[in-house]
C-alpha cells in the first residue's frame, strides 16, 4: 500500500498503516527512513520509516522485544558501544543522516540527550552532577555555569528540594529526585531532542506523576521521544504514538486517534491489553 | 502387600518413638551435636586468635630483638645515614630511603600503567584478545621474585646501562633538579632499576584488582556519561573513577605493600650499597634487602639487633601504610553518603 504523509513523500510501507494524521504543519525533527537494525546477524528492526516532529512528544510502544528501546537507542548511536551492531537505511536528523560513519558522535549525544530506565546519577554532588556536561562543551565564567545549573535544576522541578544541598552526592537522592537529576543534567547540554527510555519504570506513582508533568513542559522547547511500557503513560504524555511489533513499526499516528480507533488488529489487541 | 507390611511397620516406629530408651538415645544424639559445635566455635575463635598471638609475638620478637641497636643509639638511628660494621656505627636511613624512592617509583609507573590496561580491558578491547591479556596480567604475577632478580641482573640492567641511561643522562643534563635526579655513571643496577623491576611485580596487582572493580561499575551508568557527550577518557575520568576509587585504592594499597617489602628481585638490581643519593641512577638499598644480604655476615650483637631494627622500622611503615589507607576509605565512604 502507498501512503503519502503531510510532506507528499510517498513510501512504499507494506506494514504500517498511518491513521490520518494533520502533520501538514509540523516541522520534521528527524525523519527515520527505511531503518534496519542488526544484532550481529539477527534483524531486530525491519524497515522503519517514521517522523519525529518538533516540539511534539512522540511515544514508542509495544510489547517487550519488539524494538521500541533499539530505536530509541539508534538516535543518539548508543549501539556504536557495542561491537557487532550495525544500523542501515537513513536517519535524518535536521536533514543531516546521523547514522553516517564521520558523524561526530559526541557532538550528537550532547544535541539528543538521553534519560534513562533507572536514574543514573554521576558519582559526584549534585552541583557537578549537572555542571559537568556544561563544561564539556563551553568555558563559563563560574557565575554562568551556576546559572546555568540553577536553571537547569528549576526546568526540573528539583531546585526548591536541593538548593541547600547542592554539595551532597548525587547518589543520596531518592529514585524520583535521581531521575530528575538526570533530566535537570540532560536539559543543561542544552539538547535539541531529548529522548526518555522508560524513564518512570522504576519510580512510585507521585515521581512518575511529576516526570510526566516535566516532560509536558519541556516539550515547549525540545523534541520529546519516549519508550514507555505504560500505555495510559503514553496516552497521558505524546502527541503522536508508534506502536511496534516484532521489530517491525506496525502503526503510527496521533495518540488520541491511535488509542481510539486504532486501524491495525494487532495494536487494537495490544492496548486492549489482549496481549503484550 | 509390600507397601502395606511396610506402613504397618512404619507405624510400630512411631509409636515406639515416643519410649522412654529412644528419648534418651535422641537426647544423646543431641548432646553430641551440642558438643560438635562447641568445638567448631572453639576452633574458629582459636583461629582468629592465633593470629593475634602470631602478630603480638612478632612485635615482640621484633622489639626485644631491636633494643640493643635502639638502646645504643637511640632516635639517631632514623637520622644518621653511617652504616659501619667494622666501628659498629649504624643508621637506617639509607635504607629507610631507598625503600621508600624504589616502591614510589614503582607506584608512579604501575598505577597509570594498570588502570590504562584495566579500563582497556573492560571497555575497548575486542572479545578475542580479552582473555590472552587477562591470562598473561595473571602469569605476569605468577613469576618468582627471584627470576624477575636475574632477568633484572643479566639482562634488564645491562640493557638500561647500555641504551637508556646515557641517552637520560645526557638528555637532562642542563635541566636543573631534574639533573640531579638523572646524574652520575651509568651502572644499570641502582635505585631507578629497582624501581622499574617493582612497578613490573607490581602491574599485575593493580590491573586485575582495577580490572574486576571496572567490571562492575553499572553499563547504564557508562552510557548516561557516554550520553551526555562525554569522550572515553571522559567517562573513565569523571565517571569509571570515581564510582570504583575505594576499589582501585584497594588495589594501590595491595600492590604498596608488595613494593614495600619485597627482597630478593631488589636484592639483585639495587647495588646494595648504604648511601642516600638524589641520583635515580647510584646504587642504594632497602630495608629488606639489607637484611636479606647482610643477615648471613652479620657478627656481633650490635650488627645483628641493627638488622632486626630495620625491620621493626619496615613493620611500622606497612601498618602505617595500612592505617592511611582505612583512614582514606572512611573518609571516601563518609563523603559518599
Amino acid at each position: 500500500m502507498t501512503i503519502t504523509n503531510g510532506h507528499g513523500l510517498a513510501t512504499a510501507v507494506p506494514v504500517a498503516t498511518h491513521a490520518k494524521v494533520d502533520t501538514a504543519g509540523l516541522p520534521e525533527k528527524v525523519s527515520i527512513k527505511n531503518l534496519e537494525f542488526f544484532y550481529g546477524d539477527s534483524r531486530a528492526l525491519k524497515g522503519i520509516t517514521l517522523s519525529l516532529y518538533a516540539n511534539k512528544t512522540t511515544a514508542f510502544i509495544g510489547p517487550s522485544g519488539c524494538g521500541k528501546s533499539t530505536l530509541l537507542r539508534i538516535l543518539n548511536r548508543m549501539y556504536d558501544l557495542y561491537p557487532g551492531q550495525r544500523a542501515t537505511g537513513e536517519v535524518l536528523f535536521d536533514g543531516d543522516n546521523l547514522l553516517r560513519a564521520d558523524q561526530d558522535i559526541n557532538l550528537l549525544r550532547a544535541r539528543i540527550g538521553m534519560v534513562f530506565q533507572k536514574p543514573t546519577p554521576f558519582p559526584m554532588s549534585i552541583y557537578e552532577n549537572i555542571a559537568f556536561g556544561i563544561r564539556l562543551y563551553e568555558s563559563l565564567p563560574k557565575a554562568e555555569i551556576d546559572a546555568r545549573v540553577e536553571s537547569a535544576l528549576r526546568r526540573a522541578a528539583l531546585w526548591d528540594e536541593v538548593k541547600d544541598k547542592l554539595n551532597a552526592n548525587g547518589q543520596s537522592l531518592s529514585g524520583g529526585q535521581q531521575q530528575r537529576l538526570c533530566i535537570a543534567r540532560t536539559v543543561a547540554v542544552k539538547p535539541e531532542v531529548i529522548l526518555f527510555d522508560e524513564p518512570c519504570s522504576a519510580l512510585d506513582p507521585i515521581s512518575t506523576a511529576k516526570i510526566e508533568e516535566l516532560i509536558d513542559e519541556l516539550k515547549q522547547d525540545y523534541t520529546i521521544v519516549i519508550v514507555t511500557h505504560n500505555m495510559q503513560q503514553a496516552a497521558r504524555v505524546s502527541d503522536f504514538t508508534a506502536f511496534m511489533y516484532l521489530g517491525e513499526l506496525i502503526e503510527f499516528g496521533a495518540t488520541e486517534t491511535l488509542f481510539t480507533t486504532p486501524k491495525d488488529s494487532r495494536t487494537q489487541a495490544y492496548i486492549t491489553g489482549r496481549f503484550g | 502387600m509390600d507397601s502395606g507390611e511396610q506402613n504397618v511397620t512404619d507405624m510400630t516406629l512411631r509409636s515406639s518413638s515416643v519410649s522412654a530408651a529412644e528419648a534418651a538415645s535422641r537426647s544423646a544424639v543431641l548432646r553430641r551435636l551440642r558438643l560438635t559445635d562447641l568445638v567448631f566455635h572453639g576452633l574458629t575463635r582459636g583461629a582468629a586468635l592465633a593470629v593475634l598471638a602470631l602478630l603480638s609475638g612478632v612485635i615482640i620478637a621484633l622489639i626485644l630483638g631491636a633494643a640493643p641497636a635502639l638502646g645504643t643509639f637511640g632516635f639517631s638511628f632514623l637520622f644518621d645515614e653511617s652504616w659501619n660494621p667494622v666501628t659498629e656505627k649504624f643508621g637506617a636511613v639509607a635504607p629507610i630511603y631507598g625503600t621508600l624512592v624504589t616502591s614510589a617509583i614503582a607506584m608512579l609507573i604501575a598505577v597509570p600503567v594498570g588502570l590504562m590496561i584495566a579500563f582497556f580491558l573492560t571497555e575497548l578491547c575486542p572479545k578475542p584478545l580479552r582473555r590472552p591479556i587477562g591470562i598473561a596480567i595473571e602469569l605476569l604475577a605468577g613469576i618468582p621474585s627471584i627470576i624477575y632478580g636475574i632477568w633484572g641482573l643479566f639482562i634488564f640492567a645491562p640493557f638500561l646501562q647500555k641504551h637508556i641511561q646515557p641517552f637520560l643522562i645526557d638528555a637532562f643534563e642542563p635541566i636543573p633538579v631534574l639533573n640531579a635526579l638523572f646524574a652520575g655513571p651509568p651502572y644499570g643496577i641502582g635505585m631507578g632499576t629497582a624501581g622499574l623491576i617493582l612497578a613490573i611485580m607490581v602491574l599485575p596487582f593493580v590491573t586485575s584488582i582495577s580490572r574486576d572493580v571496572f567490571d562492575a561499575v553499572p553499563p547504564v551508568l557508562k552510557e548516561a556519561a557516554y550520553g551526555v557527550g562525554c569522550t572515553t577518557w571522559e567517562v573513565f575520568r569523571y565517571v569509571v573513577l570515581p564510582f570504583t576509587r575505594v576499589g582501585v585504592i584497594g588495589g594501590f594499597m595491595l600492590g604498596l605493600g608488595r613494593a614495600l617489602g619485597e627482597t630478593m628481585a631488589v636484592t639483585f638490581v639495587i647495588g646494595n650499597a648504604h648511601h642516600v643519593s638524589a641520583s635515580l641512577f647510584a646504587p642504594g638499598t632497602t630495608i629488606s634487602a639489607s637484611i636479606a644480604n647482610e643477615f648471613t655476615e652479620a657478627v656481633g650483637d650490635l650488627y645483628t639487633s641493627s638488622l632486626v631494627a630495620l625491620g621493626l622500622i619496615l613493620f611500622v611503615i606497612t601498618f602505617i601504610v595500612l592505617a592511611i589507607a582505612r583512614y582514606m576509605l572512611l573518609r571516601l565512604q563518609q563523603q559518599g553518603r
